[in-house]
């Protein structure tokens, strides 16, 4: 059963989630905002299960194919220029993907396939089978691959591209809300276990009003919050100052704020409150 | 065995299909949760539901379906009235403080909110009297009175007076809703969809043939990234007078339309499109296009989209001189014809909600004009635009 672990605070519909992805060996599709620690899950959750971790990072030019195998044949072709031996074996050339390296485990495996929404529209539909009867053909040597132990595949996507239905269906879905007040003093007390209560419930504050004001491009997520209370700790900020409303500007907010706008109707605010005030 | 429910998920609109009942029942069945009608909320959902835009129709189903089950009746006590009294004073701001007095002031509306709970004996939701959830009564969560007071709507959990499908807060990401910071992300996410039709590489031919011979025969391939489709997107805003009220959602959408689109113009116009555009707002009288020039400079491939409330006197469209800034010789109508004739594909976006169009004759004429191409400036309404002009 997956739980909580000791760096790691999961919500106990997450947790419900994964269990039951478990239980019926089907595919976890993650989504939430960005930093609300998605990819982090499969992490955590190999460490708890103590097993072998497989991660597939996804980018634009990513072909499900790529998951699977790659045969070589430009190095083919060379080593048949240079007259190696080994150019009599096809299999030499055979490039296993992370999908192949999972199924060959002997012990369960977690296969994290992360970011699936980057990739070409057509890529979920290309993995249906081999996510649905974890087994594949590899046309090259003609054998058919299976896995050894169905892998736990955690998928996560950040929204960019809307998945097939088909591809969903074969998924079971989570969506990590943005964690309220209470959990996210729990999931900072896990970084910084010496943060002072109180320092801990002001920077919340601060964090939050952050969050609430409307026309901010990228809100700060959690990732950013524990980066900026690593800032604070290190520069040794007083509650004074980070409390003093009247005073021009959050301290340290490059680390909250990543984008220049976001930073200049910061300042703006900032500005008009100190001529109300 | 949960027929009823998937059939109550399929009444409320839930994209479902019979294998995730299948899994639902087998998840049960290997006990991942047992007896406990929390933990099957969150179970059913993590199955039955595949986008969070679905969340608020689950959670309206759910509560559908477990409304007779439910044991626990909410409103059997009356909530302690010092911990209401704190909330409404937490959540109040100046001016909402002041429409209070409306209703005689707060305790006035404790007074009565009291002897509502009294009178009230089961969970209500809808309507305009009872305390519940969704009606224009002054008490309750989610309703759309000024005056009202939220009982229970509250962030914090621990508050567990409405249950969590009850707090239906995955609201925002309905597709029907207007837009929000959160959803013009959405719909940018769609806007993205036609600007890039997917990437991979191709092979470099030439590099490949220069660097294989430069390597004494031995082959050394060279890829290049495929060229992104690069759609070529015109925009038009009508600005000013009614307007006014949608300033922000068409900064919003302005802001993601231009992150997205490399090739983006845009112009301004009021009410309707006459013989002259202009790009900044602030120079509008003296730094002014022709629409000829439009015509002339944009290639017919440009897809065009406009963003305006299409309210006006039906005279500002078919009538010369009809402009409430100037004399326009022609009518607004001649203008659009050209413009219409010259882009293939051309969509209209207007942010008054859908259901009033029909009231106003302006609106009417304008979806003649654009081949009823007007579409809502919702998420949906965004979605189904692209679609009409990708």
């Amino acid at each position: 059963m997956f739980k909580s672990t000791e760096n790691y605070i999961a919500s106990n519909d997450l947790s419900l989630a994964v269990n039951a992805a478990i239980a019926l060996e089907k595919p976890l599709l993650i989504k939430g905002e960005p930093g609300t620690g998605k990819t982090q899950l499969a992490e955590e959750l190999a460490k708890s299960l103590n097993c072998k971790l497989y991660q597939w990072h996804i980018k634009s030019t990513t072909k499900a194919q790529q998951g699977l195998y790659e045969y070589d044949a430009v190095s083919r072709l060379r080593d048949s220029q240079l007259g190696d031996e080994r150019v009599h074996d096809i299999s030499n050339y055979i490039v296993k993907g992370k999908l192949w390296q999972a199924f060959e485990e002997e012990q369960r495996p977690i296969l994290l396939i992360d970011e699936i929404d980057k990739a070409d529209i057509e890529f979920p539909n290309d993995l249906l089978q081999e996510l649905d009867k974890m087994e594949f053909f590899v046309y090259e040597t003609q054998q058919v691959i299976k896995a050894k132990q169905r892998p736990i595949i955690i998928i996560t996507s950040n929204n960019e591209k809307e998945l097939p239905d088909a591809f969903l269906r074969r998924c079971f879905f989570h969506y990590i809300k943005f964690p309220t007040k209470v959990e996210m003093a729990k999931i900072i007390d896990v970084h910084h276990p010496n943060v002072k209560q109180e320092l801990l419930k002001q920077t919340l504050e601060v964090f939050f009003d952050l969050r609430d004001i409307s026309g901010i491009k990228k809100k700060p997520s959690t990732s950013e919050l524990i980066d900026w209370l690593k800032l604070l700790i290190a520069d040794d900020i007083s509650q004074d100052v980070l409390l003093n409303k009247k005073s021009d500007i959050i301290p340290l907010f490059g680390a909250l704020l990543k984008n220049e706008q976001d930073v200049s109707l910061l300042e703006k605010l900032a500005f008009m409150s100190r001529r109300n005030g | 065995m949960f027929i009823d429910f998937f059939i109550t998920l399929k009444k409320h609109k839930v994209p479902c299909s019979l294998r995730e009942l299948l899994d639902l029942i087998a998840v049960l069945k290997k006990g991942v949760v047992f007896a406990n009608v929390e933990d099957f909320y969150n179970l059913a959902k993590i199955v039955m539901v595949k986008d969070e835009i679905h969340y608020d129709k689950y959670d309206g189903a759910f509560a559908e379906y477990f409304k007779g089950i439910e044991s626990i009746d909410i409103f059997d006590q009356i909530l302690p009235e010092d911990w209401l009294r704190k909330e409404f004073e937490k959540h109040l701001t100046q001016e909402e403080k002041d429409k209070l007095k409306s209703l005689g002031g707060l305790e006035q509306l404790m007074k009565t909110l009291k002897e509502r709970l009294e009178e009230q004996k089961e969970r209500h939701a809808g309507g305009s009297k009872w305390v519940g959830t969704g009606g224009t009564s002054p008490f309750g969560a989610y309703g759309y009175n000024p005056e009202g007071i939220r009982v229970g709507q509250d962030k914090n959990r621990n508050n567990s007076a409405v249950k969590v499908w009850d707090k239906r807060e995955f609201k925002n990401f309905d597709q029907d809703r207007e837009l929000g910071t959160r959803n013009i992300k959405l719909a940018l996410k769609k806007l993205r969809k036609f600007a890039r039709t997917g990437a991979s590489e191709k092979l470099d031919i030439n590099t490949t043939i220069r660097s294989t011979a430069q390597n004494g025969g031995l082959l050394d391939v060279h890829m290049e990234p495929e060229r992104h489709n690069a759609v070529k997107v015109l925009m038009f805003f009508d600005i000013g007078g009614s307007m006014d009220d949608y300033i922000h959602t068409c900064e919003e959408l302005f802001s993601a339309a231009h992150t997205e689109f490399k090739h983006l113009k845009f112009y301004y116009f009021h009410n309707c499109l006459y013989e002259k555009v202009w790009q900044d707002n602030n120079r509008r009288y003296q730094e002014t296009i022709t629409l000829d020039e439009i015509l002339r400079t944009f290639g017919t491939d440009y897809k065009v989209i406009f963003v305006g409330d299409a309210t006006m006197g039906p005279y500002e469209i078919v009538a010369p001189g009809g402009s409430v800034e100037h004399w326009n010789e022609k009518p607004g109508i001649d203008y659009m014809n050209r413009l219409l004739s010259h882009f293939n594909k051309v969509a209209w976006l207007n942010p008054q909600p859908e259901v009033q169009w029909p009231y106003y004759h302006s609106i009417s004429i304008i979806q003649q004009l654009v081949n009823h191409k007007m579409y809502p400036l919702t998420v949906d309404g965004i979605g189904r635009a692209i679609k009409e002009i990708s």
